[in-house]
């Protein structure tokens, strides 16, 4: 099991419901975001390339977070979701500071919180709030280990890439360009 | 051109638009960390090599700062976490990966030891110290009994002290800045140079004063190489870790970083030991206050410059 997303940034609009529901599903702290969208401009007017991405933690296989916690809050659950348990969390930001997508922020109530791919919603069959509500279904899904699953066949079809590779963290957000 | 723009306004408290979840405490909490260590190694080197009545100050009486260090130290990490009453989970698991998770552990061994270190020499400075209880007066025998392998076990942890506060950042390879290994040996360096500046202030043996200068003078040479060697290693790297070192050559880090770190904290105070070696009178708490401040500078500047330091945007 290795759940991944993928996303589309061909079809990508950059509207934002995947951020606002993320923020209402999750109950995430006003002022706070677990996904955000980021608009990416090459070359110069009036030439100009432009490539949207919907990021979010990249539930990475070689996760630096949870390397450097000290109390093993922040861990990899079956699927390869990393989880961070709130009461095991001292808040002490090392996982914050290790990792290079700047995913994680430290939560007002003192834990350190980000997406979950919402665990809660996957463990009943169901896809994450970001990926139910994207209007131009630019967001996919799935198990990677299950070829047929949206995820693996939408990999196969299609040029990709991930986002730092370099940092070697193996990251499982799959851009599709 | 190239141009990256968060739309969806991303603005994440402590993390954006640079990351600054640490702010005065860890950095504080190195340097104090980094200089019990450099205290308790020279108190287990000179009692180790039989010094212990040429390096009094440093056998017998400066290890008595250690553990307030040790235990103000302690306070910055409390200080600095986000969720306090959980700091205990530190304490329930074991996480060799985690350089936060092993200094924490070994901290729960040097800061007691540093204790019963102080507790053996209280007579330095109380000479009819009486410990009251008989259970306390046989815990002081059996420790004057095993002073040589507490020394050892002190000598050692100690190490590991001021190693792991360089490697507590160069675990992170998301701040390239920080991802360097020679943070360890640097940090140590720059941890034992503050312990000898520390016995140098301290100390009223001319000998002993003479001393601790000169190996002072040797670590601050080990350090400017140390730090060479980080630049170097840096420039010859990838584009992120040369764009982090550029903080530091030409960036907003540049004055700060060399004139107090490298300029008042390491050349001036050299330049001092060496007069002081060709018998020009130096008050000693000159070179010391200023290694001292150039260590305390040096730990800033680096948790600072190192989360600013990153891979995207």
């Amino acid at each position: 099991m290795r759940y991944a997303m993928a996303i589309d940034t061909k079809k990508c609009v950059g509207c934002s419901d995947c951020v606002v529901a993320c923020q209402t599903e999750n109950n995430v702290p006003i002022g706070y975001c677990r996904d955000w969208i980021v608009e990416e401009t090459n070359g110069t007017y009036p030439q100009l390339e432009l490539e949207l991405r919907s990021e979010r933690c990249n539930h990475c296989a070689n996760a630096p977070c949870v390397r450097c916690c000290p109390t093993g809050a922040s861990h990899i659950v079956d699927g390869g979701i990393v989880l961070v348990t709130h009461n095991d969390c001292i808040g002490c930001g090392a996982c914050i500071a290790s990792c290079p997508y700047d995913a994680r922020y430290p939560h007002p109530d003192g834990y350190v919180d980000k997406c979950t791919f919402c665990f809660h919603r996957v463990q009943k069959g169901q896809k994450p709030a970001c990926v139910e509500v994207c209007p131009t279904k630019c967001l996919y899904f799935g198990d990677l280990d299950d070829a047929n699953s949206e995820v693996s066949v939408i990999l196969k079809k299609r040029k990709f890439k991930t986002l730092i590779p370099e940092a070697g963290t193996d990251p499982q957000l799959y851009f599709l360009i | 051109m190239k141009e990256e723009l968060i739309i969806s306004g991303r603005m994440n408290p402590y993390v954006d638009p640079t990351l600054n979840i640490w702010h005065w405490q860890i950095p504080l909490y190195l340097f104090l960390g980094g200089l019990a260590a450099g205290i308790l190694v020279f108190a287990a080197l000179s009692y180790i090599r039989g010094r212990e009545e040429a390096h009094p100050w440093a056998v017998k009486k400066v290890p008595f700062l250690a553990p307030v260090l040790l235990v103000a130290g302690l306070a910055c990490l409390f200080f600095d976490l986000n969720h306090k009453l959980f700091f205990w989970r530190l304490y329930t698991t074991v996480k060799l990966q985690s350089p936060m998770s092993w200094g924490a552990w070994v901290l729960l061994v040097v800061t007691p030891l540093s204790i019963v270190w102080s507790a053996l020499h209280i007579r330095e400075f109380f000479p009819n110290w009486d410990w009251k209880y008989t259970w306390l007066k046989e815990a002081e025998k059996f420790a004057n009994k095993y002073k040589l392998a507490l020394a050892w076990v002190m000598l050692i942890y100690s190490v590991i002290l001021g190693v792991y506060t360089g490697i507590l950042f160069s675990a992170f390879n998301a701040r390239p800045l920080w991802n360097t290994s020679i943070l360890g040996p640097l940090f140590l360096a720059s941890g034992l140079s503050a312990g000898a500046a520390a016995i140098v202030m301290f100390t009223r043996s001319k000998e002993e004063r003479a001393y601790f200068a000169r190996v002072d003078l040797i670590i601050i040479g080990i350090e400017l190489f140390l730090i060479t060697h980080m630049f170097m290693g840096f420039m010859a790297s990838t584009q992120v870790q040369i764009e982090a070192a550029n903080l530091f050559l030409g960036g907003p880090y540049t004055a700060p970083f060399w004139i107090f770190v490298v300029f008042l904290g390491l050349v001036v105070p050299a330049i001092l030991d060496v007069l002081e070696l060709f018998d020009y009178h130096v008050p000693a708490i000159v070179p010391s206050l200023l290694v001292l401040a150039g260590s305390l500078m040096l730990r800033f500047l680096i948790s600072f410059a190192g989360q600013e330091s990153r891979y995207l945007y």
